[in-house]
């Protein structure tokens, strides 16, 4: 462990100011970007983990179908995991939180570009949340579509769609600001000598992942907001009975989920690309393949979302066209796998907890990544689609990739966040079951659906039990893993060790000011003169 | 350039609603054509005109608080509120004269048309009213800078807001440029 003083300040950024008598209003007119990340971090994981709660019902209930809820709650239970996870955690995920607090830092600025507008984006963001929560208590029930919305049953069904649709709105509406603040703050407020090539990979995910925001979401809001015109006022775009077209909505809405889906995992590899280098002492192999693979995913992305379609009614051009361009995302993806796994090549690799969990996530992503290719390829899509492959697919690449990604940040900047050291031999025992339990559950899946276990069914022939027991123990152990990552994160934020201000040897600004972040960022900007991961030019 | 950002943004929402009306108008063109014909010209005209209008005194008013013309500024922007209000009330009676006709979603009248006739009024909504909303927005926001002029917060040396208040009226004046001619042109 390298240290290099205490770098103890006292309470940093979390010391009142006292401008408001309550803490929390303190904290809510704040427009401090530490402030806002962390109340950002602690809303996400609490989504998170009610989230994960919801799946487990779902696991455990596939156990043995109809014992433990019925087929109508079933149906809300994986709508509300989806909406939940999707559109609370992971969207938002990593760009609110760890973007929030460490991209100024990373940047060398004292702030975002507009501190009034992160501030009212983190107002949206819990508007938007209260009323997807408010939809489960309201009359007719929690949605019951699938968190995709797809029409024409989510125009005619009971449940309260309404209300969660016009949260997802006002979610995104809150994710168009973000993506604004942070494509401004990169371009304009580069500490003096940061040019474009100095910055930290993650700061170019982040600017990547800030086009795709404003990109995309102006579409869903659009196309959700037709959802809830039609609902309301009896709008027919997409109901067959006044001349719509149903159809027409899925490719609204993938125009918009399908960048969303790199609005989630552009970021994550930024976050590995930081942790990579770190723990192996080396600079970042390829710096600049793995930042311009990072845009090069985020154009590509934008011409692909036919391929959520392969089976809805499409012409065989436009469908081979899809399934060659979706081919094309692997090229960037596997740029930055390649990468990372060069930048561990003859490094001293220290092998803390943030490192394990991001190589899980290049070995859990890559597997993602390939059985992508497996149904991004015609022939087998019209065999797998909607079927349990699918969700092995994209749990392996949101959980497996996005999802570790965030455990990997919690864990490597919980000492700059908090001024505490975690402890290592639970944070490696929390990973480890974690990981095993992870595997264990959606490999199964992988299998179950080549099989043809069609997914969001609420039963199953006998044939697909054992598949079904397997996940669901596999299930067990991933709770497990979970309780003692967390049990051990939020018991070191009271009784860890003080954290000195550089634990791992960083290279990168944020490690150059003391833990926890004091209120001003930097006494004075730095200018900056060399690049981000410069390890080798110290050794020389 | 964070207006600029957000300005593309909502290219990109009423983007999604021109998506669908192409899109339709390509399945359902004779319908499109004959719904067109029931739209009232005049009154499209005659706001088309108010609205252009506004942008121009909008335009001005920025020039006006950049060489230091206070009054003239304030006068220039109290006619763009007043413009902006006269456009949503010609658009009120626009709409209350087809509602009376029994025109609007899901009405027993609209649901007899031919299926083309259904959307393209659904559209015409649609689109209309979030634009009618866009305008609302930007009366309510340029009455702030009026305040903000006249109290002195925006003059010569600071009045990046009414900069981009002006964008954004430009920006509501551009998209209904293009939904005049798509719903009262096109017959």
């Amino acid at each position: 462990m390298i240290s290099e003083g205490t770098g103890d300040t006292g309470a940093g950024f979390y010391e009142r100011t006292k401008k408001y008598r309550w803490v929390i209003a303190e904290w809510m007119m704040s427009t401090d970007h530490k402030r806002i990340g962390v109340m950002y971090l602690m809303a996400l994981l609490s989504f998170f983990s009610v989230g994960v709660v919801l799946g487990f019902t779902i696991r455990l209930s596939l156990l043995a179908p109809g014992l433990l809820v019925g087929q109508q709650t079933y149906n809300e239970l994986f709508t509300l995991h989806g909406v939940i996870q999707i559109f609370l955690f992971i969207i938002p995920g990593i760009p609110v939180a760890f973007g929030n607090i460490f991209l100024p830092i990373l940047i060398g600025a004292k702030d975002v570009a507009f501190p009034r507008i992160n501030r009212l984006s983190w107002w949206l963001y819990v508007t938007g949340a209260i009323l997807v929560l408010t939809s489960i208590l309201m009359k007719g029930g929690p949605p019951d579509t699938g968190w995709t919305f797809y029409a024409p049953y989510s125009i005619r069904t009971p449940a309260n769609i309404s209300t969660a649709v016009m949260g997802v709105f006002v979610l995104g509406f809150s994710s168009i600001l973000t993506g604004l603040n942070f494509v401004t703050t990169i371009h304009r407020m580069r500490a003096p000598g940061m040019g474009w090539f100095r910055m930290p990979a993650f700061p170019w995910t982040l600017y990547a992942t800030g086009w795709v925001q404003m990109l995309a979401t102006p579409v869903l809001a659009i196309t959700l907001l037709f959802i809830f015109l039609g609902r309301v006022f009896g709008v027919g775009f997409f109901d067959p009975t006044k001349g719509g077209d149903p159809i027409l909505y899925e490719h609204l809405f993938w125009m918009y989920s399908h960048p969303a889906v790199y609005i989630m995992v552009l970021p994550a590899m930024g976050i590995i690309s930081e942790i990579v280098p770190v723990f192996a002492r080396r600079s970042l192999f390829g710096y600049v393949a793995v930042c311009m693979s990072a845009l090069g995913i985020a154009i590509v992305g934008y011409a692909v979302w036919g391929h959520h379609m392969f089976t809805s009614g499409m012409s065989d051009t436009a469908r081979v066209i899809f399934s060659f361009v979706s081919f094309l995302v692997a090229v960037p993806s596997g740029v930055k796998i390649f990468n990372w796994v060069s930048t561990l090549y003859k490094g001293s690799i220290e092998t803390d907890a943030p490192l394990l969990f991001a190589l899980s996530f290049i070995f859990l992503f890559s597997i993602g990544g390939l059985t992508g290719l497996i149904i991004g390829a015609l022939a087998t899509n019209l065999h797998l689609h909607g079927t349990y492959f699918i969700v092995g697919h994209f749990h392996y690449v949101m959980f497996g990739g996005a999802g570790f990604s965030i455990l990997a940040a919690l864990h490597y900047w919980f000492p700059k966040i908090t001024g505490r050291m975690y402890d290592e031999r639970f944070a490696k025992l929390g990973w480890l079951n974690l990981f095993i339990g992870f595997n264990i559950l959606y490999f199964s899946m992988f299998v179950l659906g080549f099989q043809g276990m069609p997914r969001r069914y609420f039963d199953y022939p006998s044939q697909y039990h054992t598949g079904h027991v397997i996940s669901t123990m596999g299930s067990w152990f991933l709770a497990i893993g979970l309780v003692i990552i967390f049990a051990n994160l939020i018991r070191s934020i009271f009784k860890g060790v003080k954290a000195p201000m550089n634990p791992w040897g960083g290279k990168t600004l944020e490690w150059t000011i003391p833990s926890p972040l004091p209120r001003e960022n930097f006494e004075e900007i730095p200018v900056i003169t060399r690049g981000p991961y410069s390890y080798e030019e110290e050794a020389r | 350039m964070g207006m600029w950002f957000f300005l593309f943004t909502e290219i990109l929402f009423f983007g999604g609603m021109f998506l669908l009306y192409s899109i339709y108008r390509y399945k359902y063109a004779l319908d499109f054509h004959s719904g067109a014909a029931e739209e009232n010209i005049i009154l499209g005209t005659i706001n088309t005109c108010i609205l252009l209008t506004s942008s121009f005194t909008i335009a001005l008013s920025i020039g006006a608080i950049k060489k230091g013309l206070k009054n003239l500024s304030l006068r220039l922007q109290f006619a763009t509120i007043l413009m902006g209000l006269a456009f949503l009330v010609i658009k009120y009676f626009e709409w209350t004269a087809k509602i009376n006709l029994g025109i609007y979603p899901d009405s027993p009248v609209l649901l007899k048309l031919s299926k083309g006739e259904i959307l393209f009024f659904g559209l015409y909504y649609v689109m209309t009213g979030l634009h009618g909303l866009h305008v609302l927005v930007g009366v309510v926001v340029i009455s702030f800078m009026f305040y903000f002029t006249r109290s002195g917060t925006i003059n010569r040396d600071d009045n990046a807001r009414l900069e981009n208040t002006g964008l954004y009226w430009h920006f509501v004046d551009i998209v209904w440029i293009y939904l005049y001619p798509l719903f009262y042109l096109i017959t």
